[in-house]
């Protein structure tokens, strides 16, 4: 009985409980729920991805409204692996809410933060699982504009700039989407993803339907910071309170790119993206030049949070590269460098707050030393760190390992060799925290002893750093699960 | 035991070892008794799988599918097994050196260098029984990031800038340019085991191969081939026995072993010969084995003068692969054991001037062989097996190379090879004359006297029996290695003969 409305109660339960929070108004009753609420959402998504990979996509008629007159809730592997990552996130990170918020956020607060994370946590969901294309508008809304406020409630009030200018890209993207949206309305008359794909071939590539692919394109990369459209993101990494940057990096932008891919893929299909718009000229170059340049900036950061959210943009431009290709290697590398990256970035972002919990910064100066105050939370940044350098045995080189064999494919060495080059600048970027923290002496007057963070933060963050090692040894749950996702959209059998 | 499970216990008891290691830390003689422990069980163990090998059988085993069609998996043969067994047993010798040497030297954070020493001997093992490339690379990381805080052990400036550039080039050569080989092989030849007669034979020709080749040779920095050798003078910084295990035998050995293993088992020696591949290589080897050999010359410190000595004798190996013939291979891989017994020694001595005198620089151990004679005696048996001359092992691998040379009808390799020789003699020998027979300096200028012989002799005061115990007894291994080269030959011969 209930395992027939699963699809529906994974929306529901968060977004029914956000209220409740801001009327529990003690912090810690808020996050008690919020904590069993995600959970309840990660048992869910499980169940939805092991269903799916059982027996087929799962459609859900909301109201019992037919598709596509209705709102269609549609569950097919690549989806069920997005609301995977996004609940994971959700129930590792809430542990560690506790005593990161309580430290980084007034009191008073506590309420409103949980629910606005609840929100933000209903409306990634939300776009994940919906099979109708408004619908997936109304849920990237409640997502961004609960964003907007979880990053205005940093402690440092360069946040509120931060806020705002990410409210005012994202807004921006944001309409543009809904423009893209609305324009594929006036050429279809469908708002049902599935059927918008399958009545748009007949329509043909005129000019409504290429000026809604540019709006719908420019829209997602908006939100997914694809250079050079990622002036929001290091601002509103930097500054937001640790524990949101930790879930935005793990899932706001991977949920972007899922709608990039469900535009480009389910809506207009791979021959339209592949054929009439040459995406591969368009996106590749752009993702190569991301990987290069923001892994360089990073470099030259001296906050560690900025650098790993200028490490994020080269990221994410690996699986842009990978989804650029359009080819079943090309998008399985870049979807399962999209569950390794939430995984590693996760983690390493996680490390960072016990940081800030400890000494209150992160700066890299003040980093010195640190190796040996806090031994379990720099190792796990160090781990991280090898992952995103993408040393064998983490997941990050299983990523890099799939995404340069795409490019060898297709007789792209260039960007073979630019990945790899976005590698080595990886290597400068982490060892200069790795050398800080080990090699070089607490300041004098640093009180001796150590100040490892407290179990309550160490075990989620070594969850996700574990992950990110699992995953690069035992990677059939990824790679499957990816390369399955990738013949799905390319409609590719086997 | 069967040898499947042999192999993974091979890299299991070391990685037992660390933790053990780590948690005896507060106990320090329970502690060195669980490294000295580890290290003899897994000789042991390695020494099991030697009949099976030397009968012909190819031990395997299979960890994890890491990739689709890519395991992590093992197979020993023959030159694995000689690697393995080197460092191996090299490993108990020079874990009673490092207790030696690191309490007599009051090194800090012991706990950590023997956790460290240990993991990285599991990923040495690791890299020696390797059934694919895919393994072996994975090993090959480990290793270097394994012995990262072995390098940076003092911690201070030095350290650091030493690791960095050991890290810069380990680990930039093996992602930028390893990899990319790896990858490129796989696509290629859809496969990446090590088969005999080369996987890639019949799938590339042409340029491919010499771009694979150059790729190769320089993605693998272990093998410190010129310009790529910087890393390992940096690593000179490390604690004497991390220069002596590893920086003389596990590390840049694991890269001339990958080196050899690409050259036999991924190209095929008929690939490298028939498209003349290995031709330039050679030329690179014998730039590296003479420049080195020179630079050598010019140091001073004695740690930096064994470093470029081993960066020269590295060539050797390399050598042997790109002539690519059955004598060249037998005495690449020939050297592999018969360097490894004599640097170590080298290197031992170098610690335990260090230990009993606190001296680095050649110029100050003037007379300090009749203080140290033990020492300084093995230091010349281990220079003479480097350099080359019977009765000692080194005098093998030179033979066969120039066998090797001579069956390619590469005179001009021969006379690099004795050119070398010479060279070797001229940086190696000076150490020892000055340490035997010049005069010890005096503090204070005495009158002069009738003759030398008035002079009182120095009393001996050589390092702590721990320190030099180990260096006797791998210059006795050099010796012996000259004597019973036959077994070795014997393991060795199926390489080029399956």
């Amino acid at each position: 009985m209930i395992a027939a409305h699963l699809p529906v109660l994974q929306i529901v339960v968060p977004l029914v409980a956000a209220p409740f929070c801001l009327l529990l108004r003690r912090g810690t009753w808020a996050w008690i729920l919020s904590s069993i609420v995600c959970l309840a959402a990660l048992v869910i998504a499980a169940t939805l991805l092991s269903q799916v990979l059982e027996s087929g996509p799962i459609s859900y008629e909301l109201g019992g409204w037919a598709p596509p007159w209705g709102i269609e809730y549609r569950v097919d592997v690549l989806n069920a692996f997005l609301l995977l990552i996004v609940s994971a996130t959700g129930a590792i990170v809430l542990p560690y809410a506790r005593r990161s918020v309580a430290h980084e956020i007034p009191e008073s607060q506590h309420g409103g933060f949980y629910t606005a994370l609840l929100l933000c946590f209903t409306g990634l969901l939300g776009v994940a699982i919906t099979g109708d294309a408004f619908n997936l508008f109304v849920f990237l809304e409640i997502s961004s504009l609960s964003s907007y406020v979880l990053i205005a409630m940093g402690r440092d009030r360069r946040a509120l700039t931060a806020a705002f200018q990410y409210l005012v890209m994202g807004t921006i993207g944001a309409t543009f989407i809904v423009i893209g949206i609305g324009l594929l309305y006036m050429a279809t008359g469908t708002l049902n993803m599935a059927d918008l794909g399958a009545r748009l071939p007949a329509v043909g590539a005129n000019r409504t339907v290429l000026a809604a692919f540019a709006f719908l394109t420019v829209g997602a990369t908006l939100k997914l910071a694809l250079f050079p459209l990622h002036f929001w993101l290091p601002n509103a990494y930097a500054y937001a309170p640790s524990v949101v940057t930790a879930f935005l990096a793990a899932t706001a932008t991977k949920v972007s790119i899922y709608i990039l891919l469900r535009f480009f893929f389910t809506i207009f299909g791979p021959t339209f993206a592949a054929e009439d718009i040459t995406l591969q000229r368009l996106v590749v170059p752009l993702a190569v030049i991301a990987v290069l340049v923001c892994s360089t900036v990073a470099i030259f950061q001296s906050n560690v949070k900025r650098m790993l959210a200028y490490s994020s943009i080269a990221q994410i431009g690996y699986m842009m590269i990978g989804i650029g290709f359009d080819t079943v290697t090309g998008l399985t590398a870049g979807i399962v460098h999209l569950f390794n990256h939430a995984a590693t970035k996760g983690g390493l972002f996680l490390a960072l707050g016990c940081v800030v919990l400890r000494i209150g910064s992160c700066q890299l100066d003040d980093l010195a030393g640190l190796g040996r105050r806090m031994p379990l939370t720099m190792f796990s940044f160090v781990l991280g760190g090898l992952s995103l350098i993408g040393v064998p045995l983490t997941a990050g080189f299983v990523s890099k390992w799939y995404l340069v064999q795409a490019a060898i494919e297709q007789d792209n060495w260039l960007v073979a060799v630019a990945i790899l080059v976005g590698s080595l600048l990886a290597i400068i970027y982490v060892w200069r925290v790795v050398e800080v923290a080990y090699l070089r002496p607490a300041p004098e007057g640093t009180p001796a002893g150590g100040i490892e963070a407290p179990w309550s933060m160490l075990v989620p963050t070594w969850i996700l750093i574990g992950a990110s090692i699992y995953f690069g040894i035992e990677t059939s749950l990824n790679v499957g699960v990816a390369s399955a996702a990738a013949r799905f959209l390319l409609g590719v059998a086997g | 035991m069967s040898g499947d499970n042999a192999i993974l216990l091979a890299i299991l008891i070391p990685l037992v070892g660390a933790v053990l290691i780590a948690l005896t830390g507060r106990q320090p003689n329970l502690r060195e008794a669980m490294t000295l422990g580890t290290a003899g069980l897994l000789f042991i163990v390695v020494l099991t799988l030697v009949p099976e090998v030397s009968g012909g059988g190819r031990p395997q085993a299979t960890l994890i599918e890491m990739l689709p069609g890519l395991p992590l998996a093992f197979e020993v043969e023959p030159l694995g097994m000689l690697f393995g067994l080197v460092a191996s047993g090299l490993w108990i010798v020079n874990s009673v050196y490092s207790i030696g040497y690191m309490r007599a030297n009051n090194e800090q954070n012991q706990t950590r260098f023997y956790v460290c020493f240990a993991i990285a001997i599991s990923s040495t093992m690791g890299i020696a029984f390797a059934g694919n490339m895919m393994t072996l690379f994975v090993f090959y990381e480990v290793l270097t990031l394994s012995t990262y805080p072995l390098v940076t052990h003092k911690g201070n400036e030095d350290a650091q800038r030493g690791g960095r550039t050991y890290l810069g080039i380990l680990l930039s050569t093996s992602i930028g340019l390893q990899l990319l080989a790896i990858l490129w092989t796989w696509q290629v030849a859809g496969t990446l085991d090590f088969t005999a007669g080369g996987i890639l034979s019949g799938k590339a020709s042409g340029p491919v191969v010499g771009i694979l080749l150059l790729l190769y040779m320089y993605g693998i920095g272990k093998a410190a081939l010129m310009p790529l050798h910087r890393w390992l003078p940096a690593a000179m910084v490390a604690p004497t026995p991390v220069s002596a295990l590893l920086h003389a035998v596990a590390v840049v050995k694991a890269g001339v072993f990958t080196v050899m293993k690409v050259a036999v088992y991924i190209f095929g020696l008929d690939l490298l010969r028939d498209t003349g591949h290995g031709q330039w290589l050679a030329y690179i080897a014998a730039a590296t084995i003479l420049i080195a050999s020179l630079v050598a010359m010019t140091k001073n410190n004695l740690k930096a003068r064994l470093a470029y000595s081993t960066i020269s004798q590295l060539g050797y190996v390399v050598l042997g692969a790109a002539l690519a013939n059955d004598w060249s291979v037998i005495g690449g891989s020939m050297q592999i054991a018969m360097h490894a017994m004599g640097k170590i020694t080298l290197f031992f001595c170098a610690g335990a001037i260090y230990t009993a005198t606190h001296k680095t620089e050649i110029s100050e151990m003037t007379g300090l062989g009749r203080v140290m004679p033990f020492t300084f005696g093995a230091f010349l048996i281990g220079a003479l097996s480097v350099i080359g001359l019977p009765p000692l092992g080194g005098s093998w691998s030179k033979w066969y190379l120039m066998l090797g040379a001579a069956e390619a009808s590469q005179v001009v390799m021969i006379a690099v090879l004795m050119v070398s020789s010479l060279l070797n003699v001229a940086y190696l020998i000076p150490i020892v004359a000055r340490g035997f027979f010049l005069p010890a300096p005096q503090s204070t200028p005495q009158p002069v006297s009738v003759g030398a012989a008035a002079a009182p002799r120095p009393r001996i005061q050589e390092a702590p029996l721990f320190c030099v115990a180990p260096l006797c007894m791998t210059a006795l291994g050099c010796v012996l290695l000259f004597f019973f080269a036959t077994p070795l030959y014997r393991l060795l011969e199926p390489i080029v003969a399956p």
